[in-house]
């Protein structure tokens, strides 16, 4: 079905971010307008969501060019998903910034390209095309570059420079994976190339692309062996770009792996067991990477990558049942992710250091606040009833059932790390005694009014309600995950949606 | 012609990836941007060469006939162009950037986000 109105996120976050360069050094004014800009857009998600999910594909072809010859958006009910989780994330995010972001960054533009980066996001999300996907993601990275540099200080641009290297490489790749699909088949739309692709002979030439697809996006998605550059540049800038970045900017790749390897190329038998290594590998080096870290940072950035392998294992497993767990994996992990990085925010606010050595004392002196961390830290660890819980279920399920005992073991011995980080984490933050300090570390956050310590716990609290809500209304998550697994499996109502005919001879 | 702009596309891509190896910044800028026209060049090349046939229509016809060169390629090139053009500028000032701050072109050197503040 045709409808024009699925671009809206895509341009409301464009107008914000038009509209906040014209206030570039009204602190106050960005502020606001930022704020009041992430709620409309988070009404227009939950406004495509529903409309989505009623309707099931929603298209819309730029300047009316019919697929397969112009660009195509297309709304999904996976693509939607990921557009009201990055709504909420945002505003989250936003909210939180107003605090978070020192008055000298906003004035050198961070809310605009906060916009500017959500647009690249949800552009991403919703286009139908493997051209403009490229472009999607230029839009991003340009602008996380802009975000991960912002203020300038020396460990934000050394880690900045094997960000953007990294980044640039996976760009090229990406692109050189374009350029050689289209000389496969002349086709850019993603539908089309889904009908074409099935068709070649070569399909020696078809995996060599495939895996030059998985290794742009792999370099983006922080998998084994390509995410070096993750826990050496995600600690630098503040909680803030660091929440946004650790939430959304890793899993717009694993949302691209998704389509792509579901829609395009089919793993065959080789592609799915190298994924399924490749999770193995991640979910082990990302789990003795946290083990070993003092800082909380850099230790949530190693469980980012520890928990990537969940996601690429279920793509590896390629059933019905790990997809499923995939994608409701990839829901919980974004909300969960954002809300780690703002709560470390909070708590090196308190503290004045992320260094697990000289933190202590925090549930003596914030008993409320402490109880809400515990809340989200644990969420990420699975404990059951908790959000983590229900997709790794599904995942182990789908590894007994695909005989992938290797992955099987590492998932359990990644859950069993992350367990033990997050109590050791909780014992050396909150239940130890404050270690004495020659200079005594200035409270920042009890300084604060209490509206503006409202407007920095007000987004973990809501973030935490998601969670809790994912935790303990997982029926429903479960409903959304399967319908968005049968969708991925099955691809030929999407193809139809999108080229407006019946498939002949498929 | 081909065959030599497929190796050149070869060489600017092994060219690339070696400058990147290297540990001095500005090889690994120079490297970016070898490997940034070397994936143009192969856009290039995969859509196929043809020689003095624009898709132009001519005004007799209704449609185009015969063969004729693909625009779509030279529309993806140009895009890229200007994407790129764009990160090597930021990438640019970004590496100038760390020189000011640690006054040193080897990127071993870069290690301060790898102790604890």
């Amino acid at each position: 079905m045709t409808d024009n109105s699925i671009i809206l996120p895509v341009i409301a976050h464009l107008f914000t971010a038009v509209l906040l360069i014209f206030f570039w050094r009204k602190v106050r004014i960005q502020q606001a307008v930022s704020v009041a800009g992430n709620i409309l857009i988070l009404g227009f998600s939950i406004g495509l969501f529903i409309k989505t999910w009623r309707a099931g594909y929603l298209t819309m072809q730029a300047g009316d060019w019919q697929a397969p010859f112009g660009i195509t958006f297309v709304s999904d009910v996976f693509s939607s998903t990921m557009i009201l989780l990055a709504g909420i994330a945002g505003l989250a995010v936003s909210i939180y910034s107003t605090v978070g972001i020192s008055r000298h960054r906003i004035q050198y533009g961070y809310f605009p390209i906060f916009h500017f980066l959500l647009l690249g996001l949800n552009g991403a999300f919703l286009t139908g095309d493997i051209f403009n996907l490229y472009v999607w993601f230029e839009v991003i990275i340009i602008s996380s570059f802009v975000l991960m540099t912002l203020g300038g200080r020396k460990p934000q641009v050394e880690g900045a420079i094997k960000y953007v290297t990294l980044n640039l490489l996976a760009s090229v790749m990406f692109l050189t994976a374009v350029a050689i699909l289209y000389g496969l088949t002349g086709s850019l739309n993603m539908a089309d190339l889904s009908l074409k692709m099935a068709k070649i002979e070569n399909r020696g030439l078809v995996n060599i692309t495939g895996l030059l697809f998985f290794l742009g996006f792999g370099i983006k998605s922080a998998v084994f062996p390509l995410y070096f550059w993750l826990p050496s540049s995600y600690h630098t800038p503040p909680s803030a770009i660091a929440a946004v970045f650790g939430g959304l900017l890793t899993k717009v790749g694993v949302y691209a792996l998704l389509r792509v390897f579901t829609l395009i190329f089919i793993p065959d038998e080789f592609t799915a067991t190298m994924f399924t290594i490749v999770a193995t590998a991640t979910l082990l080096t990302g789990a003795f990477g946290a083990f070993i870290k003092r800082n909380i940072r850099k230790l949530f950035s190693y469980l980012i990558v520890c928990h990537i392998g969940f996601l690429i294992g279920g793509l590896g497993m390629h059933t019905s049942e790990a997809l499923a767990g995939t994608v409701f994996y990839l829901i919980h992990d974004i909300i969960v992710k954002t809300n780690i990085f703002l709560a470390a925010g909070i708590m090196y606010k308190i503290s004045g250091t992320t260094n697990m050595d000289k933190l202590g004392g925090l549930y003596a002196d914030y008993p409320k606040l402490s109880l809400l961390v515990a809340v989200v830290l644990f969420s990420m660890v699975g404990i059951p009833p908790l959000s983590g819980f229900w997709p790794k279920i599904w995942l182990f399920d789908a590894a007994f059932s695909t005989d992938t005992w290797y992955l099987l073991i590492a998932m359990i011995i990644a859950s069993f790390i992350t367990l033990f980080v997050i109590a050791r984490l909780w014992s050396d933050a909150f239940w130890k005694t404050r270690p004495v300090q020659e200079v005594p570390p200035t409270d920042d956050f009890s300084a604060m009014s209490w509206y503006r310590r409202s407007l920095l716990v007000t987004p973990v609290l809501v973030l935490a309600a998601v969670s809790l809500y994912i935790g303990f209304g997982a029926e429903h998550i479960a409903r959304l995950s399967e319908r968005i697994a049968t969708d991925l499996k099955d691809t030929a109502p999407y193809i139809k949606a999108v080229l407006g005919r019946e498939i002949v001879n498929f | 012609m081909e065959l030599l702009l497929i190796i050149l596309i070869g060489v600017l891509y092994a060219t690339g990836i070696f400058m990147m190896l290297r540990r001095s910044m500005v090889k690994l800028l120079i490297g970016l941007i070898l490997l940034g026209n070397g994936a143009n060049m192969l856009i290039f090349v995969l859509g196929g060469i043809t020689t003095g046939k624009p898709p132009i229509i001519g005004e007799s016809e209704k449609i185009l006939s015969g063969i004729y060169a693909d625009p779509i390629p030279q529309s993806l090139i140009l895009t890229a162009i200007v994407i790129s053009f764009g990160l090597q500028a930021f990438a640019i000032v970004l590496l100038k950037r760390v020189y000011v701050l640690i006054e040193t072109d080897d990127l071993n050197d870069l290690t301060t986000p790898e102790t604890d503040i």
